[in-house]
C-alpha cells in the first residue's frame, strides 16, 4: 500500500520537475537581455517582452495598492471584532470569494469599470486582480493575528492602551511577518492570473503608463503568442513563461525560507 | 481620556462612541469604524457582483429563459444563444479531472500524513504545493506543445485500438479535446484537493490511531478508520477541487479546441463555460452575444458560490470536530 501512496506522490512530483525542467529548456533560448527590454515586434524581426514586464509591474502595484490595505483590514477586523454573527458572515463570504473563477471577476470589473469608462483599462486590470487578492490576504491576516498570544493584548490593554493602539502598536506589528508571508503569496498568485485581464487591461504592443490606457501583461502576451501560428513567437512564449515562473518560483521560496523559522 | 471606567456606564453617555466601540475611545470608535466599514465593503462587492452580472444578463434572460440552459444552439451571426454545448464541456471535463486526481490525491495525502517521515514530508509537501503556484496560463503552454502531442502519438491511438468500441474513445485522434482538458485539469487541481485531504487526515486525532493499532489493526487498516473518520472532510476537499476545474480558465481554453458542440467521444474538441467568457467576450460587438455571455458568467458564480459553500461546510465541520475531541 505504501507502494502505491508513495507512487501517487512522485508521479504529482514528477509531473512538477517534468514542467519545470521543460520551460527552463525552451525558455533560455530565446533569453537574451535585449528581449528583456525590447517592445515586441512584427514575426521575423526579434522583439522582446520589456512591455510586458512593465505592464505586469504595474497591475501588481495597482493591485497590492488598492487590495493589501484593504484585505488587511478585513483581515484585522475578522480576528478582533469578527465573533459575531456578521463576522461569521463576512469570514464565509471571504472564502468562498476565493473560489470564484478569476474569469467571472473579470467578467464583473468589465461590466463596473470598463463599460463606464469605455475603454480597457490599466485600472480595470488593477481592480481586477485586486479583487482576487482582497480575499487571500484578509484570511491570512485573520490567521496570522491570531496566533498572537492574547497575553501580548491583556498587557498593551493593562497599561492604558486604547484598543487602536494596541491592535496597531502590539498585535499587528507581532504578526507582521506571517502577514507579509500572505501578502508576498498573494502578489505571487494574482502574478499568474492571465483570464481576469482579458477584458480588463487588454494588453498592448507598447510601454504604456497610463492608467486609463491598456496595458500589457506577461501572461496576457503568453497567451496571445502561445497561440499564434508563428514558430518564433512560441519560443518568446517559452521566455517569457521562464521570466515569469522565475518571479513567481523566487518569492514562493523566499517565504518558504522566511517561515521556516516560525514554525 | 475624560471617559468612565468600564461598569459605571449610563444609559446617559451612550453615544456615537460608545455604539461603535464598547470602550468609548474616540480613537477605538474611529478604527473600529474603519474596519467594519472594510468588512462591510466585502459583503457589498459579493451582493454588487450578483447584481451587476444580474443585470447585464436581463437582455439574454429574458430573450431566452430557462431555454438558453436546454439549447445547443451558439449562432452569434443568427443571435441564437443556448449554453448546453458549454456545460456539456464543462461537467465532462471537470469529471474525467477528478476521475484521475481523487485516489491521486488521497495517494499523496496518505503517504505524506500517515506513512512518510517527517523529514520527507516536508519538502515534499511544499513541491506539490509548488505545482499550484504554476499559472494557468503556463499549464496551457505546456498542453499546448508538451502535453497534446504526447497524448496523440502514445496515448490516444492505444486508448482507440483496445477500447474503441466505447463511444468514448472513437474520433479522430488529435491529441486536442475533452481528454486533454481533463488531464490538464487534472495536474490543476490535484494539489489543492491533496492539501485539503492533509490538512482533514491531521485533524483526525492521533487516538483514533492509537485506539485501532490497539486492536490489533495493521498499519493499513488503521489508515481506513482515519480515512472513514475524514470522510465528509475528504468529501468537502473533491467538492473543492470541483470547484476550481469547474472556473478553471485558460488552460482548458488552450487545449479543449474551442467548438460548441455535444460529442460523446472524449477525443473530439469541446468547449467549457469559462473557455467561451475568455474566448469570444472581446469579440462580441452585439448586446445580446454579450449578455449571453455575462449570462454564463453569472452561472458560473452562481455555480462556484455553491459548491464553494458545500465544500467549506463539510471540511469546516470536520477540521473543528476533530480538533475539538482532539484537545479534550
Amino acid at each position: 500500500m505504501t507502494t502505491l501512496t508513495a507512487l501517487c506522490t512522485l508521479v504529482a512530483v514528477g509531473i512538477l520537475l517534468i514542467i519545470l525542467i521543460y520551460i527552463a529548456m525552451q525558455g533560455i533560448g530565446s533569453l537574451s537581455f535585449r528581449f528583456l527590454v525590447d517592445s515586441p515586434r512584427p514575426v521575423g524581426e526579434g522583439g522582446g517582452i520589456g512591455n510586458a514586464i512593465a505592464g505586469t509591474l504595474v497591475l501588481l502595484g495597482l493591485s497590492a495598492a488598492i487590495g493589501l490595505p484593504f484585505g488587511i483590514a478585513v483581515g484585522v477586523y475578522l480576528s478582533e471584532f469578527g465573533e459575531g454573527k456578521f463576522g461569521s458572515l463576512v469570514r464565509f463570504l471571504t472564502d468562498t470569494l476565493t473560489g470564484i473563477p478569476s474569469i467571472v471577476t473579470g467578467v464583473f470589473v468589465y461590466t463596473i469599470v470598463v463599460v463606464p469608462l469605455k475603454h480597457f483599462s490599466a485600472l480595470a486590470g488593477g481592480i481586477a486582480l485586486a479583487l482576487i487578492m482582497i480575499p487571500i490576504v484578509a484570511r491570512t491576516t485573520e490567521e496570522m493575528i491570531r496566533l498572537v498570544p492574547q497575553s501580548l493584548r491583556e498587557g498593551a490593554l493593562a497599561l492604558g492602551a486604547p484598543q487602536w493602539r494596541t491592535t496597531l502598536g502590539v498585535v499587528i506589528p507581532a504578526a507582521a511577518s506571517g502577514i507579509a508571508t500572505g501578502a508576498m503569496l498573494a502578489i505571487a498568485r494574482i502574478s499568474g492570473e492571465t483570464a481576469p485581464l482579458l477584458f480588463t487591461a487588454f494588453g498592448s504592443r507598447f510601454f504604456s503608463y497610463y492608467l486609463d490606457q491598456p496595458v500589457a501583461s506577461l501572461t496576457v502576451q503568453i497567451y496571445n503568442y502561445a497561440i499564434s501560428p508563428y514558430d518564433e513567437w512560441h519560443a518568446q512564449a517559452w521566455a517569457a513563461t521562464l521570466v515569469l515562473m522565475t518571479l513567481i518560483l523566487s518569492i514562493n521560496i523566499i517565504v518558504r525560507i522566511f517561515t521556516r523559522k516560525r514554525f | 481620556m475624560d471617559q468612565p471606567i468600564g461598569g459605571r456606564r449610563s444609559p446617559l453617555n451612550v453615544n456615537w462612541k460608545h455604539l461603535l466601540s464598547p470602550t468609548g475611545n474616540t480613537g477605538d470608535a474611529v478604527f473600529r469604524g474603519l474596519l467594519f466599514i472594510s468588512a462591510l465593503l466585502m459583503v457589498l462587492i459579493v451582493g454588487a457582483m450578483i447584481l451587476a452580472l444580474a443585470a447585464k444578463s436581463m437582455p439574454s434572460i429574458r430573450q431566452f429563459g430557462f431555454h438558453f440552459l436546454t439549447s445547443s444552439e451558439w449562432n452569434p451571426v443568427k443571435n441564437e444563444f443556448g449554453a448546453l454545448p458549454f456545460i456539456y464541456g464543462t461537467i465532462v471535463s471537470s469529471l474525467i479531472a477528478l476521475v484521475i486526481s481523487v485516489p491521486l490525491s488521497l495517494g499523496i495525502a496518505i503517504f505524506l500524513v500517515e506513512q512518510a517521515p517527517r523529514q520527507l514530508a516536508r519538502p515534499v509537501t511544499f513541491l506539490i504545493e509548488l505545482l499550484a503556484a504554476i499559472p494557468s496560463v503556463v499549464y496551457g503552454l505546456w498542453g499546448i506543445f508538451v502535453l497534446a502531442p504526447f497524448l496523440r502519438i502514445h496515448v490516444e491511438p492505444p486508448l482507440q485500438h483496445w477500447l474503441g468500441w466505447l463511444p468514448l474513445f472513437k474520433g479522430p485522434i488529435t491529441g486536442i479535446g475533452l481528454l486533454t482538458g481533463g488531464i490538464i485539469l487534472a495536474i490543476m487541481v490535484t494539489p489543492i484537493i491533496s492539501a485539503v485531504v492533509r490538512d482533514v487526515l491531521a485533524a483526525v486525532p492521533g487516538s483514533q490511531r492509537e485506539a485501532a493499532l490497539a486492536l490489533g489493526a495493521t498499519k493499513w487498516e488503521t489508515t481506513r478508520v482515519v480515512l472513514v473518520n475524514g470522510a465528509p472532510g475528504i468529501a468537502g476537499a473533491v467538492i473543492l477541487g470541483l470547484g476550481r476545474a469547474i472556473g478553471e480558465t485558460m488552460a482548458v481554453t488552450m487545449v479543449i479546441g474551442n467548438r460548441a458542440h455535444i460529442s460523446a467521444s472524449l477525443f473530439e474538441s469541446s468547449y467549457t463555460i469559462a473557455s467561451v467568457i475568455a474566448n469570444e467576450f472581446t469579440e462580441a460587438t452585439q448586446d445580446l452575444y454579450l449578455s449571453a455571455l455575462v449570462e454564463l458568467g453569472l452561472i458560473l458564480f452562481l455555480v462556484t458560490f455553491v459548491v464553494n459553500a458545500i465544500a467549506r461546510v463539510l471540511v469546516w465541520n470536520v477540521t473543528r470536530k476533530m480538533s475539538g475531541v482532539g484537545n479534550a
